[in-house]
């Protein structure tokens, strides 16, 4: 059904009691064209533009909880293309531009707001960084705009730009385009328009192995029974060592865990989403009320989906450094997602050493804002079995001949990017 | 909260230690093949369970020790000095 003025009147005369579900739940069938692991919203990206750029219906997305229950529904919904690097650059406007159009192409809401991301600076060498990423950003055809402190002071009036403050403000760079995304939205709009196309989409099935007959795939070994394909996706960030091992490869990735917390809600305080590399630290204001806030990594490796006290303290620490008047403000809970932390800060997302094995992984702290770039290049390199022009950069094979994409600069240390 | 037992000023909080990753890497003699310099640069086994990893204890005695510490739980299952094998 497709969801309109008119579904939604008609809707109305039976109380709301008869709207359709939005996806099939079928039983896993013994065979597929390709199957992909991971049901967050990049593997449900990959299975909707499989079946709708390159016409294979014969799908499926097998997941081993429920649909966006990892980092899809944990992170904390900030979109943006405000990279530096060339690759990285195109990649994420790439997804930016896909973002804007989105709800009218999966005929569902997924709530784009384009309210802006602003990146404080708080030093001259700050200033600096900003400026030349700033004209990074434009030569390669992405908005920017330097903010000076009065203008920032004028916009956030709950932001401390006085000469007093603990962190001063000397600008920021914006990026009008970026903003925020609902989250779920995104993994439940994927798996409606992907089961529409035909893609079976199968929860509490878990992957325990691939099976690999002469140097290929064969088939996945799940918990509700063998799977035989030819190709098989691999989109389970936060766990991509442990799946990818199943094939026997080893990564260059640790995974750790990374925290976010929300305020109790308020009515509209911030418009925008302001961060602050210097600080460790971003916020926004979700259509909730609430203050959706994070920082840094926890530092350790880490499965736990949970972290420890003194990530939340810093975080609580520098939002009040930075909006005093939130001082007033309960926090309401506290959550962490697993990531999947590479070597240089950027994604993996290609070919594997195993022919029919490809994967989307390696996200680090970009994975949400990633999602529908990431599904539609899987895809592409999943149906063509070659990488396009936009992730030949994202290789496995980067790291071995020194191609590495260190946006930060913090060289082989996955924790420190 | 992690309690880390510092092997030479017993438990402590975590926020005097800075984390320095897998202690099971072994750096490769200088003149060995380049797969096995990548290997160790950038190849994790990045285990969903006990992890040895080596940590400092930076805000105290300055001293470099193992830890094994389970990541899907964050029990800190023994602690040894640097020259010495973990124990658990």
């Amino acid at each position: 059904m497709k969801y309109s003025i008119f579904s939604l009147a008609r809707n109305a005369l039976s109380y709301h009691e008869n709207w359709p579900l939005a996806w099939r739940s079928p039983p896993p069938k013994n065979h597929y064209d390709a199957v992909i692991i991971g049901g967050g919203g990049h593997g449900l990206a990959t299975a909707y533009y499989l079946a709708h750029e390159h016409g294979m219906r014969n799908i499926a997305v097998v997941e081993k909880g429920w649909l966006g229950g990892g980092n899809t529904g944990r992170n904390t919904t900030i979109v943006r293309s405000n990279y530096h690097l060339d690759a990285n650059a195109h990649f994420y406007e790439y997804s930016l531009k896909l973002w804007e159009r989105l709800s009218q192409q999966l005929n569902f809401n997924v709530m784009y707001s384009a309210r802006g991301v602003l990146n404080l600076d708080h030093s001259p060498a700050d200033v600096d960084a900003a400026m030349r990423r700033g004209n990074a950003m434009r030569l390669n055809g992405i908005d920017a705009k330097f903010l000076s402190r009065d203008e920032i002071a004028k916009w956030i009036p709950n932001l401390d730009c006085s000469e007093s403050a603990r962190f001063p403000i000397m600008g920021g760079l914006l990026q009008p385009r970026g903003g925020t995304v609902r989250h779920d939205a995104v993994a439940w709009g994927y798996a409606r328009a992907a089961s529409a196309l035909g893609v079976d989409i199968v929860q509490q099935c878990e992957v325990t192995g691939i099976r690999i007959d002469g140097g290929a795939v064969a088939g996945v070994e799940t918990t509700r029974g063998y799977i035989a394909t030819p190709k098989i996706g691999i989109a389970v960030a936060g766990h991509s060592s442990h799946v990818a091992a199943m094939a026997g490869i080893k990564l260059p990735i640790e995974s750790h865990v990374l925290q976010a917390m929300v305020s109790e809600p308020v009515k509209p305080v911030l418009d925008t989403v302001v961060t602050s590399g210097a600080v460790h630290f971003y916020v926004s204001q979700s259509d909730k009320g609430e203050l959706v806030m994070g920082g840094d990594l926890d530092f350790y490796n880490s499965y736990a989906q949970r972290g420890n006290l003194p990530i939340v303290e810093h975080v609580v620490g520098a939002c009040l450094a930075l909006f005093p008047s939130f001082g007033r403000l309960k926090l309401l809970r506290t959550w962490g997602g697993i990531m999947d932390m590479t070597m240089d800060g950027s994604p993996i997302i290609g070919k594997l050493p195993v022919s029919g094995l490809y994967m989307t992984g390696g996200w680090c702290y970009g994975g949400f804002k990633a999602t529908p770039a990431s599904g539609w290049l899987h895809a592409y390199t999943i149906a063509q079995d070659r990488p396009h022009d936009l992730n030949a950069a994202f290789t496995l094979e980067r790291f071995a001949g020194g191609n590495m994409l260190d946006e930060k600069g913090a060289g082989p240390y996955a924790w420190a990017h | 909260m992690l309690l880390i037992p510092c092997p030479w000023c017993g438990p402590r909080n975590q926020i005097e230690f800075t984390y320095g990753g897998d202690a099971t890497v072994k750096r490769p003699a200088l003149d060995a093949a380049e797969a096995a310099w990548y290997e160790y640069v950038y190849l994790r086994e990045n285990p969903c369970g006990p992890h040895d990893e080596l940590w400092l204890h930076s805000a105290g005695c300055r001293s470099w020790f193992k830890v094994r510490r389970d990541t899907r739980t964050h029990d800190i299952l023994a602690s040894a000095r640097i020259d010495e094998d973990l124990v658990s």
